[in-house]
């Protein structure tokens, strides 16, 4: 288990190096050679594999299972069921605080969603747990699916998102409506998406007493010890969670589910460590997705292409038993100047399992319909859609009128036009052609993330041969915080990130917060830098106070930090290296500690967002209607930006998600049974190589002075604008407004059919 | 029925006696030898991050039955590298950042190396983006992936040019 990671080997080094530099990353050899241990990697002694069974109806009762079939079985050992599987500690259909969800874990024979586990087949080998739970024949009590808005229960909401207010209104939206020239009204539909991990969910659980140690992929990993002892009645501090490598997460791995549960219950009963991975089609259902929505927006625009009321109106689906309501309608918000502005949900209950967060989560469907409408509000006004957002660019956040940390989206839609070769873009759609008689059209949309924050904790240890150790629990899911991470800490310790160890991904370690809403890097770097700072003040304590140092006595001048050696800050010839000063002290080290957190006042007195633009050229067969994006620019604008290489493998992920989400992605339900009908790799569509074209992402230099250490986040703003500038750019190349996501050949060959081709 | 079978593993012979004909050599090299770097994403041929190289040539291990390999030799991700001396590709894939999560990283570096040996791509980026579909990659690394492998495609084929010359 490479709980710590050794400074890299020098294959992977380069030289030069601090914040600031693309380094590459400090867990690639592990990765690249197999040797990095995922959860479902390890093999304990006396191990079981568990293997669940899973619903096939939607709604209703199990009313039989054939236990005696499975465990007649060759290596079989148990059959966990509602009859005889262990009480929780705590009832899992009551919520826990913070990301807590309502979860099955066969505490009755109750079904409220396809793929809900109803069994836990338990065995000696994967293939007998696999095939005793293919045995065990489930009879059920089958009630109606409720699949959409048409048999859903519709609902007022609560909170949408992590319990955000479900209405937000600014100005008078009725006055803003009546004083405009041009009402755009526009509806659109976005699917239910599945996360889809390359790494299935999975978890090898043991016990030692009343002692849990648990190898799982996990985004919040001190967070969820507090929930996994809730449901096992046991002291917080007996939950171990090892997670070094997650293989993706993407929200998905931020919260308990049941099937992890369950395979603890295994163990538990057992007596012997337990693995449960979850196949890939079990996944659609028990752990999160991005949840179905249907969006309407009205935009009022005057004679002069401003705004005068913008209204974002969405149905967001949720599960019959639980609440996570996609706050598409937020995305209108914070990016564009209107005097009236209103978002507002409502929920509709379906028989699914609970949505959550999911890359973007709420941003990424709102943001696809936003810039989609306001393309069409462009049109109206006859305006090139650049130029009417930047007329109605915001100076400062619109309604709220609070001053942007900072915002270089000016020169992100600048600099990206300038690089995608926007000024040559005809403003009438269907007016370009490749050598091929292929349509081509260009389209642009504005990106914008906000920048949570969470508190922290974090320990460097000075070391006496000058080397240093950082520890915080973080979760690297492929983001790069074993490396950007040890860029931060390096740099707070005055060291190169080659003398830099970095221990994370354990819960034993201090509170590393969440990595989720693109705020981990800002939020465990803070401690991660405070606990570097606090080293080297109680070094510079130790050095100002002896007779023997050449930094005696400069305790009021002070000293100054820099490749593993204190300096006078006005005299660079007057230092001494960390070993030196160690050495004489008799000191084997010096342990600096951080607990850390964002002043709230910074978010009370500014809006905090990351802001880019996305420039889209698609292609589109004007006989056939297959669509190919064939380029994308897209400039970024998120404050201080820790490692240029890293940042921008986000910026094209988020971006391969935006062209997935526009093109691609899409759980589709057989209406008659509430099934997901294509819930694998061969039918539930994400992007492949082929599919992602020519992709540049720029990075705008942006200050922040007053976020901690100027870091923004860049892991999920990549979805946002992407969406719409590829819809928008269908649009520009064929003459039609796709209304729903996935954007389908079918939903452009009539429209192609319609209009003479020039 | 007889379920033993000898395969040659990363240059190891390896006499297996199975204890199920249903083991499939992606279990096998996961479950009962300890070979974990391919990865099961899928289990159904969907998504490539099990894929190894049998006899040269790449497959996905998840749908290759173990009893079916009997005499064979099989590459995984463990034996591509010669000591401390990564195989250019993996090298490629650091240098490039070809991966995040790196879930599916041993399936594409396989993929990529049994590319680079049967020779189809050239180094076309259109060819090699292509014939590297068969590897998923959600966190959408794609690009830094194509780009490692053109490199290596491409410093072989100076290689070659030099060595004919």
């Amino acid at each position: 288990m490479p709980a710590d990671l050794k400074p890299a080997a020098p294959v992977q080094l380069r030289h030069g190096s601090n914040a600031g530099q693309p380094q590459t990353r400090r867990d690639g050899l592990l990765k690249v050679t197999g040797r990095a241990t995922y959860a479902a990697d390890n093999h304990l002694e006396g191990m079981l594999y568990a293997v669940t069974a899973v619903s096939r109806i939607a709604r209703g009762r199990v009313t039989s299972l054939d236990v005696d079939a499975a465990k007649a079985h060759a290596a079989v050992v148990e059959v966990l069921t509602p009859e005889n599987c262990p009480r929780l500690a705590h009832d899992p259909d009551v919520k826990m605080p913070y990301f807590g969800f309502r979860i099955e874990v066969l505490q009755n024979d109750n079904v409220r969603y396809v793929n809900q586990p109803i069994a836990l087949v338990i065995a000696e080998t994967l293939e007998a747990a696999i095939e005793g739970a293919a045995l065990l024949n489930p009879q059920y009590a089958e009630e109606p699916a409720r699949t959409g808005l048409d048999n859903g229960e519709h609902f007022a909401a609560a909170a949408v998102g992590v319990g955000g207010p479900p209405r937000t209104a600014h100005g008078d939206i009725d006055r803003g409506f009546a004083a405009a020239k041009h009402v755009t009204e526009a509806d659109y539909v976005t699917p239910a998406q599945y996360h889809n991990a390359m790494e299935p969910h999975a978890v090898v659980a043991q016990w030692d007493g009343d002692h849990l140690t648990l190898d799982m992929p996990n985004q919040a990993l001190v967070l969820s010890c507090a929930g996994y002892a809730a449901y096992f009645g046991i002291p917080r501090e007996n939950v171990l969670i090892r997670s070094p490598f997650l293989g993706g997460g993407f929200g998905s791995k931020a919260i308990i589910n049941g099937p992890q549960i369950l395979a603890i219950i295994a163990a538990r009963m057992m007596k012997r460590p337990v693995k449960l991975a979850l196949s890939r089609s079990q996944m659609y259902g028990p752990v999160g997705h991005r949840g179905q929505t249907w969006q309407k927006l009205r935009i009022g625009t005057d004679a002069d292409g401003r705004l005068t009321a913008l209204q974002h109106s969405t149905i967001s689906a949720t599960s019959s038993f639980d609440e996570f309501l996609e706050s598409a309608s937020n995305a209108s918000l914070p990016l564009y100047d209107s005097p009236a502005i209103v978002s507002e949900h409502v929920g509709v209950r379906l028989d699914i399992g609970t949505p959550g967060p999911m890359r973007a989560p709420g941003e990424a469907s709102g943001s696809a319909a936003l810039e989609a409408a306001i393309d069409v509000a462009a049109d109206a006004c006859g305006m090139d859609p650049l130029e009417f957002r930047l007329k109605n660019y915001a100076e400062t956040e619109p309604g709220t009128g609070r001053p942007f940390s900072s915002k270089a989206l000016r020169e992100c839609y600048t600099k990206g036009a300038k690089t995608f070769g926007w000024a040559a873009r005809p403003l009438k759609p269907r007016q370009m052609r490749d050598d091929n008689g292929l349509l081509v059209g260009w389209g642009v949309g504005t990106a914008v993330f906000h920048c949570p924050h969470f508190p922290t904790a974090a320990r460097a240890t000075l070391r006496a041969d000058g080397t240093a150790l950082i520890e915080t629990a973080g979760a690297d899911m492929g983001q790069g915080a074993w490396t950007a991470l040890a860029q931060i800490g390096a740099e707070a310790l005055g060291l190169d990130p080659s003398k830099v160890e970095i221990s994370i991904g354990v819960s034993s370690l201090p509170d590393g917060g969440v990595a989720g809403g693109s705020g981990h890097t800002a939020s465990a770097g803070m401690s991660l830098h405070s606990a570097g700072k606090d080293a080297i003040s109680q070094l510079t304590d130790i050095a100002v106070a002896d007779p023997e140092s050449p930094l005696f006595g400069a305790g009021n001048i002070g000293v100054v930090a820099r490749d593993g050696r204190l300096y006078r800050s006005d005299d660079d010839n007057r230092g001494e290296s960390y070993a030196n000063i160690l050495a004489r002290a008799g000191r084997a080290d010096v342990v600096g500690t951080a607990k850390a957190m964002r002043d709230p006042a910074i978010a009370e007195k500014h809006a905090l967002f990351s802001h880019g633009a996305v420039f889209a050229e698609v292609k589109v067969d004007p006989d056939l209607g297959q669509v190919r994006v064939t380029r994308m620019v897209g400039a970024f604008a998120a404050g201080r930006i820790i490692n240029p290489q890293l940042v921008r493998s986000q910026y094209f992920g988020g971006m391969i998600w935006g062209i997935s989400f526009a093109l691609l992605e899409e759980a589709i339900t057989d209406k008659r049974t509430g099934r997901i009908m294509n819930a694998d790799f061969a039918e539930y569509h994400v992007p492949v190589n082929a599919d992602v074209p020519s992709l540049e992402a720029i990075l705008i230099p942006e200050s922040d002075p007053y976020l901690p250490l100027g870091v923004k986040g860049v892991g999920e703003i990549g979805i946002t604008g992407t969406v719409g500038a590829i819809a928008n750019a269908i649009w520009h190349a064929t003459g039609v407004r796709a209304r729903r996501f996935p954007i389908r050949i079918e939903d452009l060959v009539g429209g192609l059919l319609s209009v003479d081709v020039p | 029925m007889s379920l033993s079978v000898s395969v040659t593993i990363n240059g190891a012979p390896h006499a297996i006696e199975l204890d199920d004909p249903r083991v499939t050599l992606l279990d096998l090299l996961r479950e009962r030898l300890e070979l974990t770097g391919a990865k099961k994403g899928c289990d159904r041929g969907q998504c490539g991050a099990c894929t190894v190289l049998v006899g040269g040539r790449r497959v996905n291990s998840c749908l290759t039955l173990a009893l079916s390999l009997d005499g064979s030799e099989v590459i995984t991700i463990e034996g591509l590298a010669s000591g401390d001396a990564l195989h250019p590709v993996q090298a490629a894939f650091i240098e490039h950042d070809g991966f995040q999560c790196g879930f599916c990283t041993p399936g594409q570096i396989m993929s990529a190396v049994g590319l680079i040996a049967e020779g189809h791509a050239g180094d076309d980026p259109e060819r090699i983006r292509e014939l590297m579909s068969g590897n998923l990659c959600r966190c959408g690394a794609y690009k830094g992936i194509t780009e490692a492998v053109l490199e290596v495609q491409r410093a072989q084929q100076t290689g070659n040019r030099k060595d004919a010359a």
